[in-house]
């Protein structure tokens, strides 16, 4: 790995101003920033850790929304967030428990893996992504594999998620990384049903519209019965075709469903 | 930059770069080779150690971050008179180990899981130790001593 300064402000003004050095990096749990650095994929001149910042941390419930600090971590969430029992099983299920210690819901929004958890339960809620300088909706806030709507230097400081009547979380698990090989989250409210689906897009997480119709006409698996997932922008690898990939989608669209009703 | 920590109740310090990671700071700066470097990619838990109480993988993080902890590694993790823990002593009794490499880190390991629930039940065992990965024992007896540890009768596990 190449050497960096480290800097650990306490505030988001400070680290803002940190990030202003064009060779400047955020840095949160670090559980894919660091592996990548070791391969010199990244190369950050100056890495300002997030983690000293109290103001980014933890977790809380009003008016129906659950607000997640960026740097709270998937264990925190895990354990604390039952106010939101499908997210906090999610949580529950990324990485492994050391993972689960040190990585984090903003660290993980900002990479936008094409596999991770994060990402699907945030465009199912309907979240919105609060930065150091605006408040993002999840529908604009990913954009393709690996990125997103966040300018250079802008920190994510939370995360708010309507708390749904009802969701599930069916995460198909690749087994060797624990990232979605396919997951799907599907989260019921008032207004409609919302379906997003991770590691299975090239593009990378996405809502299932069809699905998201369907599902607000008539809440059950078999509602699901004459829709299919097109392959042709799903991923293909050692793991899974695009049709396998495809074929999940409504599998574990189902399964969900079934789960909750 | 200096950093100074806790590391098994004894106050410790070292100047290190920014880059240096917990698990170089703790085996090459403190001498502490119990715990070891795997895989260097977060993958194989041997690096396995406690930050303020809990478990994270020090190849995966910047001795930086560990500034001001307290960090337990499994040199620490005997009893006072030296003599093995209950659960060091369950992987010895289980014969839980055959190389050995994987250890120190499956101990860190299922002790925090033993902290969190005294009484796992196997899903539970082998659902905490997804993140250590041993090549020799094929998993069973390392599910029995954690297991036994935790006072439960052993005598099969589910997968044989």
């Amino acid at each position: 790995m190449y050497n960096f300064d480290f800097v650990k402000p306490s505030t988001v003004e400070e680290a803002v101003a940190a990030l202003q050095d064009d060779e400047a990096q955020p840095l949160s749990g670090g559980q894919t920033l660091i592996p990548s650095m070791k391969q010199r994929l990244n190369a950050p001149g100056t890495l300002v850790s997030l983690l000293g910042i109290e103001a980014l941390k933890g977790i809380s419930v009003s008016d129906g929304v659950m607000t997640i600090g960026g740097t709270t971590t998937h264990a925190t969430v895990a354990a604390q967030a039952d106010a939101y029992p499908a997210l906090a099983y999610l949580a529950g299920q990324i990485g492994d428990p050391a993972v689960r210690n040190r990585g984090t819901i903003g660290g993980s929004l900002a990479n936008n893996d094409p596999a991770a958890c994060y990402p699907a339960a945030a465009l199912a809620s309907g979240a919105t992504i609060v930065t150091n300088t605006r408040e993002i909706a999840a529908d604009d806030f990913f954009q393709g594999m690996f990125t997103t709507d966040l300018e250079e230097g802008e920190i994510i400081t939370a995360v708010k998620f309507p708390i749904p009547e009802a969701a599930n979380y069916q995460k198909f698990e690749q087994p060797a990384s624990r990232f979605a090989l396919t997951a799907v989250f599907v989260a019921k409210y008032a207004d409609g049903v919302r379906v997003a689906i991770t590691g299975a897009s090239e593009e990378g997480v996405f809502r299932w519209a069809e699905a998201e119709d369907a599902l607000s006409n008539s809440f059950s698996a078999e509602a699901l019965s004459a829709l299919a997932v097109p392959a042709n922008d799903m991923i293909t690898d050692l793991h899974g075709t695009a049709e396998y990939r495809a074929h999940l989608c409504k599998v574990l669209t189902g399964r969900a469903v079934s789960a909750i009703s | 930059m200096k950093v100074q920590m806790r590391v098994n109740g004894r106050q410790v310090s070292g100047e290190v770069e920014g880059r240096t990671l917990l698990v170089t700071f703790l085996r090459d700066g403190q001498g502490l080779t119990g715990t070891h470097t795997g895989c260097d990619t977060s993958q194989c838990g041997a690096c396995t150690v406690h930050v303020d109480g809990l478990q994270v993988k020090s190849c995966s993080m910047f001795a930086a971050e560990a500034d001001g902890a307290e960090v337990t590694t499994i040199e620490g993790m005997a009893n006072a008179d030296g003599s093995l823990s209950v659960l060091q002593q369950a992987f010895q009794d289980h014969h839980g180990l055959q190389c050995g490499f994987c250890t120190p880190g499956m101990v860190m390991a299922a002790a925090t899981l033993l902290e969190q629930t005294p009484e796992p039940t196997e899903a539970q065992v082998r659902h905490h130790l997804q993140g250590n990965i041993c090549r020799c024992t094929g998993y069973h007896n390392i599910i029995k001593a954690v297991m036994a540890a935790s006072g439960q009768q052993v005598t099969q596990v589910a997968a044989e």
